[in-house]
């Protein structure tokens, strides 16, 4: 459903990404993993349509569609999501009515009423409790004062919400203890389903014990270095990354 | 190219269009003669003409106030006219005497003021140009004793009580606008409120300025008796031209002890040319209110979006012990929009109590000034004051301003100040885009959450209204 073919591209004239290709079935799990630097974020923000980076070659392919020709909002609507690495605090904005406003875009663009506050109060409370989620995130402004593992709480929460096709899950066992680290697993664990698919961006080996992929891609230095099976993600965990840095020869 | 500066295509001012009537104007220019005109053409008893008379006097001794922070060429005083009425005079037994066309005008401005449409909860007054062409509710209003009527009707009515009350908030040579408006002031509304008297519905007035060449001059007064409440609402529009227009009000409040005015604006002006800054009306407007008895409550609400130049700063005397007095603003300023606006507080009373919350918006090459003076003289012991200004910017090319002074602090009294300046971020924005939500809503919905606290403060279906018209302006803007 969504083919990455040679792309190549970053910000502010740089060049970061010097040609990735990855393809991504319906149901699989992809986990991108690497050193910092190597441009795992770039990568995400690219997919997302971030206005801030460039796209300087090849291409990506979505459901068949050209999804770099597609502004941010259509590829959301048409099921990519982002979950941040640092979700972004917007004070002043509640939090339901924000994922209400999310949620309504998505029916809108499909040709469907959009729910009304009390309807979409009861699906919001039905996600919550799957997740295990404080009533408390309903009442407060998106992502002000939550502590770092209440706003990846928060991004998943997003995520229940919309169900959307791709999700990208940029580092979220970063900051995250052990504890946290489990419940949000067991969030995104529980709303996997056999037509959506994860990738999985990560630098730590750990939070695969928790999320098992399909597939593993080592990028370093703006390229795919090496592709496997989870036993590269254990691979990792002993060894460490100093090998394809090397391969690399950055 | 950021995400700020990518979005829509520009709306038009929705309210721009003029309203093809017959009308009585006066001659332009400003003199003796002028105002006697004026007062005669209403037919006016020999102390109102004394009063604007000596107004005038003085007004010819002044200059235009020049502190604010706003840039504009002088303003040429002969060059206008003073008076604009509708030729079909209304007499106002019936609605069906008022010119369809006023009907229609303000039938698509939204404002319901036919008999059959009333079913809202709210009487409202409707001034054309320089008069009151409808008054609903009259009939349920005067049984609970309450007088709503157009300034004019009052003085003929009720001229004991305009008499007493007149000018007494804002003297005629309080400012150089005060006196101007004092001397030539046309019509506005009138609204008192009996003792123990709880108004049985919100009044409301609504301004519409229709002819090019004339200025508005707007006078209202609202008493509120001993123990009574009264909740009132003012919107304004005008059409779209090249030149600008004058409105110079006055609103002047008083509350007896233990009363309560809750007085609430949405001002939506034609802030002229988005692109040139062509046009567009100069609102420099006199608001004041008088805590005169105990306990008693003055409350000023007000969301600015429109206005070439919006100066005005709505303002109470703490006069009654335990009086407060509170002021909630929000003012967004787009295109070439300038506004100083603010408040004053003048704590007198003991245990006087104010609260000040501002929200400023400045998108595109607009200047958004927030002004504001609290003073408390020595006989205000423990009183207390509150204030936030808050100031959001959108865009690169505007600015944001605050002048707080606070005078005459003792040491008896109790100050805080809050001040805050942010800036949407591209990343915010992204944000919601990457949630399937488009920028334009992302930015009225982050808008809306800076203006929480002012909105609040707003009649329910009004602060429904403001905040759709703050997105419908803003879509404006973002471009």
């Amino acid at each position: 459903m969504l083919e990455i073919k040679d792309l190549t591209g970053g910000f502010e004239g740089k060049d970061i990404l010097k040609g990735i290709s990855l393809s991504v079935k319906p149901g699989e799990v992809h986990s991108i993993m690497g050193p910092n630097g190597s441009g795992k974020s770039t990568l995400s923000k690219i997919v997302a349509g971030h206005p801030g980076y460039e796209v300087t070659g090849g291409s990506i392919s979505y459901n068949g569609a050209d999804l770099l020709a597609m502004e941010p909002e259509i590829r959301a609507r048409k099921g990519i999501f982002l979950a941040y690495q640092y979700p972004i605090e917007i004070p002043g904005v509640n939090n339901a009515e924000f994922l209400r406003m999310a949620y309504n875009a998505k029916l809108k663009s499909l040709g469907q009423e959009e729910a009304d506050p009390l309807d979409f109060d009861e699906l919001l409370r039905e996600k919550m409790k799957f997740l295990d989620i404080d009533e408390k995130f309903r009442e407060r402004s998106v992502n002000e004062g939550f502590s770092g593992g209440e706003k990846k709480k928060n991004e998943i929460l997003q995520m229940a919400i919309l169900n959307p096709a791709v999700s990208i899950l940029d580092e979220i066992d970063s900051g995250l203890d052990i504890d946290a680290l489990k419940v949000v697993a067991e969030g995104v664990n529980r709303l996997r389903n056999g037509n959506s698919s994860l990738i999985l961006i990560t630098h730590y080996p750990r939070l695969l014990n928790y999320i098992k992929p399909d597939h593993v891609h080592v990028l370093s230095g703006g390229r795919i270095v090496s592709s496997g099976d989870f036993s590269l993600a254990l691979e990792l965990e002993s060894a460490g990354y100093e090998r394809y840095t090397a391969v690399a020869g950055e | 190219m950021t995400d700020l500066d990518q979005v829509v295509a520009r709306k038009e001012y929705k309210h721009g269009f003029t309203t093809d009537i017959d009308t009585e104007t006066l001659e332009k220019g400003l003199s003796e003669d002028t105002v006697r005109k004026i007062s005669a053409i209403k037919n006016e008893p020999e102390w109102l003409l004394k009063f604007r008379l000596k107004a005038f006097r003085m007004w010819k001794k002044m200059s235009p106030p020049v502190w604010a922070n706003v840039k504009f060429p002088p303003v040429d005083f002969q060059d206008m006219s003073y008076y604009s009425a509708p030729r079909k005079k209304p007499t106002r037994k019936s609605l069906d005497e008022v010119d369809p066309e006023i009907l229609e005008t303000f039938e698509r401005l939204g404002i319901p003021i036919e008999e059959q449409k009333r079913l809202s909860n709210v009487a409202v007054d409707a001034v054309f140009d320089s008069v009151s062409v409808a008054t609903t509710h009259k009939k349920k209003l005067m049984e609970a004793g309450v007088i709503f009527l157009s300034f004019s009707e009052a003085v003929k009515e009720f001229p004991e009580l305009i008499e007493k009350y007149l000018g007494t908030v804002v003297p005629p040579g309080d400012n150089f606008y005060a006196a101007l408006n004092s001397a030539v002031f046309s019509d506005g509304s009138f609204v008192y409120i009996p003792p123990d008297t709880v108004s049985p519905m919100e009044l409301s007035t609504y301004f519409r300025i229709n002819t090019e060449e004339s200025g508005q001059f707007e006078r209202t007064l609202i008493v509120a008796a001993e123990r009574s409440y009264v909740s009132y609402i003012e919107g304004c529009t005008a059409p779209q031209f090249d030149s600008n227009q004058l409105h110079a009000a006055i609103v002047e409040l008083v509350a007896l002890d233990d009363a309560e005015i809750k007085y609430s604006t949405v001002q939506n002006w034609y802030p002229g040319d988005p692109e040139t800054g062509k046009g567009g009306i100069f609102n420099f407007v006199v608001k004041r209110g008088k805590c005169q008895g105990k306990n008693s409550k003055i409350s000023w609400t007000q969301v600015e979006t429109g206005s070439a130049i919006t100066w005005k700063y709505p303002g109470c005397i703490l006069k009654g012990d335990n009086s407060s007095g509170e002021f909630y603003s929000v003012a967004l300023t787009t295109g070439h929009q300038q506004a100083d606006t603010g408040t004053k507080m003048i704590h007198i009373g003991k245990n006087t109590k104010s609260v000040i919350i501002t929200k400023g918006i400045s998108a595109d090459s607009a200047s958004n000034t927030y002004r504001g003076r609290v003073f408390i003289s020595p006989s205000a012991t423990g009183a207390r004051n509150y204030t936030q200004c808050d100031s959001m910017l959108v865009g690169d090319s505007c600015s944001a301003h605050t002048f707080p002074y606070i005078e005459g602090a003792t040491e008896f009294a109790q100050l805080e100040h809050e001040a805050s300046t942010s800036k949407i971020s591209d990343d915010q924005l992204f944000y919601f885009r990457q949630r399937g939500i488009d920028a334009e809503e992302a930015v009225s919905a982050i808008v809306s959450g800076f203006c929480k606290d002012v909105f609040v403060q707003l009649p329910m279906e009004f602060s429904v209204e403001a905040q759709k018209l703050l997105a419908m302006k803003l879509e404006d803007s973002v471009g």
